[in-house]
């Protein structure tokens, strides 16, 4: 029972605080809201080593149970303690030409860029796909597009002077106007999403339940 | 009241003064120069032959704000125009004759300056100062004026009408629900495939994938996506099919992992949890794209849910989810994402579906309720853009003389 009241006023209090503060100025409930972002900076500060535990615990749990993907894991534990270990037990792990530093900027940031740049493959590959006019809706979306590609390149200009002005019409009437309509829905979405979570009539992300 | 007080125009000393203090300047020595800068009376008195002080100086305490502030406005000298003025300089001090100290300089362009970190309920003296080079010309010592917290935003105000509307909206359907009202929702169909999806994976034996976007737990589409988690483990506790939940957020894991916890335990099968399936990966993007993927490509689930905040990293996971035959459901509220997502997936729940999604799927009648609460308030909104496009047509064409629904759209 307390195992869900508790939560559930907690829940209600600082929603209402939250709420509220946006329309008081004054500066004691603006210093409370300060203080309390302050205390969601200092829970995740605990709630990264509740991550960290995680990671270790399927990890391992893996390489004990000889998984077939294990492999993977113990590139992923190396990786982990190879970089707690640089960081916690090099002196100046901070410092431009660290040990810590070289691994992030010469094996990480690489990585990541590579995955990063995969992207406009799979663009091409998605395009691909969009763009087959097999119905009116999908015509009309190459359509569009199109012109919108060849008025944002140079090229466009010098097609037709007219491509650039389709262009920004495109974008900034018909394509604004649904983006906007989107934006309205999704914040009164979200303003409902969270009245339901303060006033406790949605619960699932408390596991549900009374 | 204290604001009108404050209200002090340095016409009411212009001329009088100016004569004053040149005659005592000649009968006296210059006195010693005040400390950090401030400007003495001989500063001052030098300065205005040449220069033009700043016109009708008006201090007052700052609207709407936590206190701390006023507001220091003026008006520009002739000299301005003439291109004599460079910058101005406000000085400020708790006594009107002396230690004024500099506390601010803005270009000449501008005629106000907002001066903060102040004590409150204190009388504090302004002069503001035309200058160009070395030359200043000060205005006279305007005040006493105090800065003063408030205790309500007047300019959000028709914010608090529009949430006090939407929330009794809110209430009302809510409690029709709860007396048995019946409630139409319209048909999703992302949503009413949902059951097959998950009947697919069980057919074919294989993993359901959930994602839950990069964004933390502050994010209401985090919420309503874990929302959705708990309807789908349910369906996975039901069906006996096994559910991974790879976390790019400790604290969304932890949250994750106990709203699957509860639905296996709430559909009977406790045993069915494995603790393992909800786990955190990393925080950074492309390391939880490449993480995702790998997963895709070796456990080859048969379906893959994206519910919550995507990023760039949207279309290389629904393109990877496509490539190894997955059936895939998205919903987000990223606009700039909604694209990807239509084309690679099956189905898209687009903006505020994913939040409709929980109460759809649970069909509870609070919070079908709570739905069309808010879809009659979108009505409402509706029919005020309507009219707020009409009102600002006629006043651009001068039917009428200003655009009358301009307040209700302001926010402070």
């Amino acid at each position: 029972m307390m195992r869900r009241q508790i939560p559930l006023a907690l829940c209600f209090i600082f929603g209402v605080f939250m709420t509220i503060q946006y329309f008081i100025p004054h500066h004691s409930v603006a210093d409370m809201q300060e203080r309390i972002l302050m205390w969601l900076q200092t829970l995740l500060a605990f709630a990264f080593l509740l991550g960290t535990v995680s990671l270790i615990k399927l990890h391992y749990h893996k390489i004990r149970n000889r998984a077939d993907d294990r492999a993977y894991s113990f590139v992923a534990l190396a990786g982990l303690l190879t970089m707690i270990g640089l960081g916690f037990f090099h002196p100046s792990h901070n410092l431009p030409g660290s040990p810590f530093s070289q691994m992030f900027l010469n094996v990480q940031v690489p990585i990541e860029a590579t995955m990063f740049s995969l992207l406009a493959f799979y663009i091409a590959s998605a395009a691909f796909r969009a763009f087959r006019a097999r119905t009116l809706e999908a015509t009309l979306l190459l359509v569009a597009a199109s012109i919108v590609m060849l008025g944002r390149v140079p090229i466009g200009d010098l097609i037709h002077e007219g491509l650039p002005q389709a262009t920004r019409w495109i974008l900034e009437v018909p394509n604004l106007a649904s983006k906007r309509g989107v934006m309205i829905g999704v914040g009164l979405g979200m303003m409902s999403t969270a009245l339901k979570i303060i006033l406790g009539i949605e619960r699932a992300w408390m596991g549900g339940g009374d | 009241m204290f604001a009108d007080k404050g209200r002090l125009s340095a016409e009411r000393f212009g001329a009088g003064l100016v004569i004053l203090t040149v005659t005592a300047l000649s009968l006296c020595p210059a006195p010693a120069a005040a400390q950090d800068g401030a400007p003495t009376e001989a500063d001052s008195l030098a300065s205005v032959p040449s220069l033009a002080p700043p016109a009708n100086v008006q201090v007052v305490d700052r609207d709407n704000d936590r206190g701390s502030q006023i507001d220091v406005s003026w008006e520009p000298p002739a000299d301005v125009e003439a291109g004599g003025v460079e910058f101005y300089r406000i000085f400020r001090s708790s006594h009107p004759d002396t230690g004024f100290t500099d506390v601010g300089r803005v270009g000449f362009t501008q005629t106000s300056y907002v001066d903060a970190g102040l004590e409150n309920e204190t009388e504090y003296y302004y002069r503001v100062a035309a200058g160009a080079g070395e030359e200043l010309s000060y205005s006279p010592t305007i005040g006493p004026v105090v800065s003063r917290p408030h205790w309500f935003n007047t300019e959000r105000l028709n914010c608090l009408v529009a949430v006090v509307i939407f929330v009794a909206a809110i209430i009302i359907f809510v409690t029709w629900a709860k007396g048995g009202r019946e409630l139409f929702i319209r048909r999703l169909p992302g949503l009413d495939e949902m059951d097959n999806a998950v009947g697919r994976a069980t057919e074919m034996g294989k993993p359901i994938l959930y994602i839950t976007g990069l964004s933390g737990i502050s994010d209401v589409a985090t919420i309503a996506a874990i929302n959705i988690l708990g309807e789908v483990a349910k369906k996975t506790a039901e069906y006996n099919t096994r559910l991974i939940v790879p976390c790019a957020d400790p604290i969304v894991m932890a949250v994750e992992q106990e709203v699957v916890k509860e639905a296996y335990a709430e559909m009977g099968r406790p045993d069915a949890y494995n603790d393992d399936d909800v786990f955190y990966l990393t925080r950074s993007q492309f390391a939880y794209v490449a993480g995702v993927n790998g997963i895709m490509v070796r456990q080859r689930p048969a379906t893959i849910l994206y519910m919550g905040m995507f990023y760039a990293e949207s279309l290389v996971l629904a393109e990877t989810g496509s490539s190894v035959g997955a059936i895939q459901i998205a919903g987000t509220d990223a606009v700039t994402q909604l694209p990807f997502f239509i084309t690679s997936c099956d189905y898209t729940l687009i903006g505020e579906e994913l939040y409709a999604a929980s109460a759809y799927l649970s069909r509870e009648p609070i919070l079908l309720g709570g739905l069309k609460g808010q879809d009659t308030f979108k009505f409402l909104v509706g029919m005020l853009l309507i009219l707020g496009v009409i009102a600002a047509t006629l006043a651009s064409i001068g039917a009428i003389e200003a655009n009358f629904m301009a307040p209700l759209y302001s926010t402070g």
